[in-house]
């Protein structure tokens, strides 16, 4: 019972914290809003025992991209433009989220319920780590093992996917000139 | 620069506590939750939180560009080189079993390793992120917040 009002307080907040992001047209708020999502999503991993994911979901949706829309932010304006739409233009982007809304709901009727025992997760290799993760890692989280040893090589991807991602901001914004040469130039002049 | 004092002081004293916090991320995360990504992000906000009440430029003194780009590559490459050391030990990549005199204490060290060279490029990757955005234009001025 206790549970059930925590998720039902979580995803209300999350409900409204969407709905605020949405109305809302200063961008410094919409920021801080974003965090809160992603830290009311953390609390909602936690509430499912994922706490591995939530916690990188409030270390990197809550920290580090908030911080990162920020530093954005500093680069362009702090208020969103007013934006009017026609009414009849409405029609279609309405449409396409109502549809899309509704193929997605659609589609999670027939996904198993949380915690279902006899769900495809549980029956293929799910059970196989539980057993086996002591007796080949003696890695007693059972995340990490999967995550750096049996799925070792998709772990490789995420982090070479992270490497050029830092490479490709390099690459667009650069280091612009070091900050020391730059005061030595400018004391220079 | 005399302004900020609370934050500046308070930030100062958190900052061992962040990277040592990271660290424990990193290294327990056999055993608790975390691990290499969620230590390098921890990691990084050290830095970040540092740059934000010190200043980029007082960040860059401590962490050149060219260390962070350094560091990113050396990350990776420990982990794409650990699948090499266990190529050269006649098994599978990235098969850990003969890191160790026993199979066991092998993936216990590959685990160890490759989630260390994920530590470093997320912790380099995200700092340098930010420093690419934060040194673009001068520094906020504090009317503007």
């Amino acid at each position: 019972m206790g549970i059930i009002l925590v998720d039902l307080m979580l995803f209300g907040f999350l409900v409204l914290t969407a709905l605020a992001i949405m109305r809302l047209t200063n961008l410094f708020a919409v920021t801080m809003l974003a965090g809160l999502f992603s830290l009311l999503a953390a609390g909602l991993f936690v509430t499912m025992d994922a706490v591995d994911v939530a916690f990188t979901e409030a270390a990197v949706g809550a920290g580090i991209s908030t911080v990162l829309m920020l530093g954005a932010l500093a680069l362009t304006a702090r208020q969103e433009k007013p934006f009017i739409m026609a009414s009849r233009r409405m029609a279609v982007p309405l449409v396409c989220c109502l549809v899309t809304g509704a193929a997605l709901i659609y589609g999670t009727l027939d996904m198993p319920a949380f915690g279902d025992p006899d769900a495809p997760v549980h029956t293929h290799v799910g059970g196989e780590y539980i057993t086996r993760t002591m007796t080949d890692t003696g890695v007693p989280n059972i995340v990490t093992a999967v995550l750096a040893s049996y799925r070792g090589f998709d772990t490789l991807g995420e982090t070479t996917v992270i490497f050029v991602a830092a490479i490709a901001v390099l690459l667009l914004i650069g280091f612009p000139r070091s900050a020391t040469r730059r005061r030595d130039e400018d004391g220079g002049e | 620069m005399h302004h900020h004092l609370i934050l500046r002081v308070v930030a100062k004293l958190l900052l061992p506590f962040i990277l040592l916090y990271a660290l424990y991320v990193q290294w327990h995360g056999d055993y608790g939750p975390g691990g290499g990504f969620q230590a390098g992000v921890i990691f990084a906000v050290g830095f970040i939180l540092y740059a934000l009440v010190y200043g980029v430029d007082a960040l860059v003194r401590v962490v050149p560009h060219r260390a962070l780009i350094g560091a990113m590559s050396i990350g990776l490459l420990l982990y794409a080189g650990t699948g090499v050391v266990s190529l050269i030990l006649g098994l599978d990549y990235l098969d850990y079993s003969r890191l160790a005199h026993d199979p066991v204490h092998g993936q216990e060290w590959g685990i160890l390793l490759v989630e260390l060279g994920v530590g470093i490029t997320v912790a380099s990757a995200m700092t340098s992120i930010f420093v690419a955005f934060a040194t673009r234009e001068p520094d906020i001025d504090d009317e503007d917040w």
